[in-house]
């Protein structure tokens, strides 16, 4: 099966910023991917890519198998992308704003576009807001409208660049059900967000890139694998410490140790016993995405 | 074709719904002008020898009109929409840079034309219309409009900033659209500036489009239409390969 985005050496460069080095990644059709990284990693310099809006100095970009240079009508009609800034034409009313798009992407007026345009207002909760001008919605309300302009055209990828940035929770809900669904349909989706902890809970696959390189690639559970434990925090009596050959870390009055399995929890409680010292509180704490995108933007040298 | 129709539809609706800014104004503008003039000049002055002042005055108020709004229709259009971001949704889908050309020119083609038809319509009251050659208005109001709308599109690739744009209206198309021989015959110049009229395209526009109305001209109207054709025709290609390359527009 043809991958859904295949990037292939791709490198930009602004002035002395070297944007993409030659980045590689392939998404395979159907994925729910991440791409994750700080500001100015290249994050949105590489959608742009894809979508077009930045031409690479160098390599290969192909949506669906299509080359977004030389066969660009039809790599664009296989790419929805919901840009990063809140972006609207002030002319026109929500309806015809998704309308007009349609029309862009070739789809003439008909009563299957309407529908299909009538689906998506109710799936982001605009129907109330149709026929209201763009340049009185609230930005939450823009947000959810620059995503239904990137579906107006049933592309097979979907590509949000931080679709939830200041947006409050329930719109966050409502999104996230829709491009589940849409997952869930068979829509390639590609995302980049701040909050890791929807990257965690929603993708299975994650890139992270770090000064236009992509530094970590792997499937979600891998990555928390690999890069994170779980620990164990231990409170103990006062005046109680853990000798040295027990590997742990003192933060403040709590104890933190590593550990990978649940098996492994009973052992090291007992070796913590055997030093003669007493717990008084106990939990565990989950690997999460935080500590991984930390990790692996802190380490030096961090090959994919 | 839909993405083409959709764009112009965009463009049109545009301008339609500020019509009051983009089609009123420039019309009552247009009549203030002819007011002043003509009543300034009425009577004093005789063109070609014949021709009272107001008459002469119309055609080429009108066609400054279609001129200077193509101009605006267009520039303003890409600079909005580079300003507020909203251009990349243009630039995402599969629009061919013909049709994205094509659009933007047919759009500033239907303002000039409407407001150049609201200055005639008004103007009526004060000079009695007359229409020698009906075909070589049309042909002038549409080169004219292609023209400015074309330079329109150039100026508003070129801009970045609303700053820039005014400064290439102020300082080039106001200066060749009033120095064109709308006020005036540029026969009543003295012969250096005469010489200096003829190395401006927009003369060639207003000569030509005045032409139709009274089948008279500073120039012969075959010399306008070649003229204004090449210049049309340069820029078109100059436009489209800069929509090609993506110019400012695609990094």
């Amino acid at each position: 099966m043809i991958p859904a985005l295949r990037i292939h050496q791709v490198a930009k460069r602004y002035g002395s910023l070297q944007a993409l080095d030659r980045v590689d990644l392939e998404v395979a059709q159907g994925e729910f991917f991440g791409l994750l990284g700080p500001n100015g990693a290249g994050k949105t310099t590489l959608i742009s890519a894809l979508a077009g809006l930045v031409r690479p100095d160098s390599g290969r970009l192909e949506v669906m198998g299509c080359d977004v240079q030389s066969d660009y009508r039809a790599a664009r009609r296989q790419l929805g992308v919901v840009p990063q800034e809140l972006v609207f034409d002030p002319f026109f009313s929500v309806r015809e704003t998704l309308q007009i798009q349609a029309g862009y992407f070739g789809i003439a007026a008909s009563r299957e576009r309407d529908a299909w345009v009538d689906e998506i207002l109710h799936n982001l909760d605009l129907t109330d807001k149709a026929n209201s001008n763009m340049r009185t919605l609230s930005g939450g309300m823009k947000r959810r409208v620059l995503v239904a302009q990137a579906l107006v055209h049933r592309p097979p990828v979907i590509v949000l660049d931080e679709p939830t940035a200041g947006v409050d929770v329930e719109l966050r809900q409502t999104l996230w059900r829709f491009i589940r669904r849409l997952n869930a349909e068979g829509h390639t989706i590609v995302l980049t967000t701040h909050y890791l902890e929807e990257a965690e809970s929603l993708c299975g696959r994650i890139a992270m890139l770090r000064a236009g390189r992509i530094v970590a690639l792997d499937s979600t559970p891998n990555l928390l694998r690999r890069f994170s434990v779980h620990t164990l925090r231990l409170r103990l009596r006062a005046g109680d410490s853990l000798p040295a050959e027990v590997k742990a870390e003192r933060q403040g009055d709590t104890w933190v140790l590593p550990f990978e399995r649940f098996d492994d929890v009973e052992p090291l409680l007992a070796r913590v016993r055997a030093t003669g010292c007493v717990i008084e509180d106990l939990a565990t704490a989950q690997p999460d995405l935080e500590e991984v995108f930390l990790k692996v933007m802190h380490s030096e040298g961090a090959a994919a | 074709m839909t993405s083409f129709l959709t764009l112009l539809y965009k463009e049109v609706l545009r301008f339609w719904k500020v019509g009051f800014q983009t089609l009123a104004a420039p019309v009552l503008t247009a009549m203030l002008y002819l007011l002043i003039f003509s009543h300034v000049l009425e009577g004093r002055v005789r063109v070609y020898g014949t021709l009272p002042y107001t008459a002469f005055l119309v055609p080429g108020l009108v066609m400054m009109s279609v001129l200077q709004n193509a101009f605006a229709n267009t520039s303003s259009s890409l600079i909005q929409s580079k300003v507020m971001g909203s251009i990349v949704f243009i630039l995402l889908p599969p629009i061919s840079y013909l049709s994205f050309y094509g659009a933007y020119i047919v759009a500033a083609l239907l303002r000039g034309v409407m407001v150049g038809a609201g200055v005639l319509l008004v103007t009526c009251w004060f000079a009695p219309l007359h229409l020698e050659n009906p075909l070589w208005v049309l042909a002038f109001a549409f080169l004219g409009g292609a023209l400015l709308g074309t330079l329109g599109m150039l100026a508003g690739l070129w801009a970045d900033k609303f700053d820039q744009l005014a400064a290439f209206q102020n300082f080039l198309i106001m200066p060749l659209t009033f120095l064109s021989g709308v006020f005036y015959s540029i026969h009543s110049l003295p012969a250096f500036w005469q010489a200096v009229s003829r190395y401006n395209p927009v003369f060639y526009l207003i000569d030509g489009f005045r032409y139709g109305f009274f089948g008279m001209s500073d120039v012969s109207p075959w010399q306008s239409i070649a003229v204004s054709l090449s210049c049309t025709l340069i820029l078109a290609g100059l436009t489209l390969w800069l929509l090609h390359r993506g110019y400012k527009l695609r990094q």
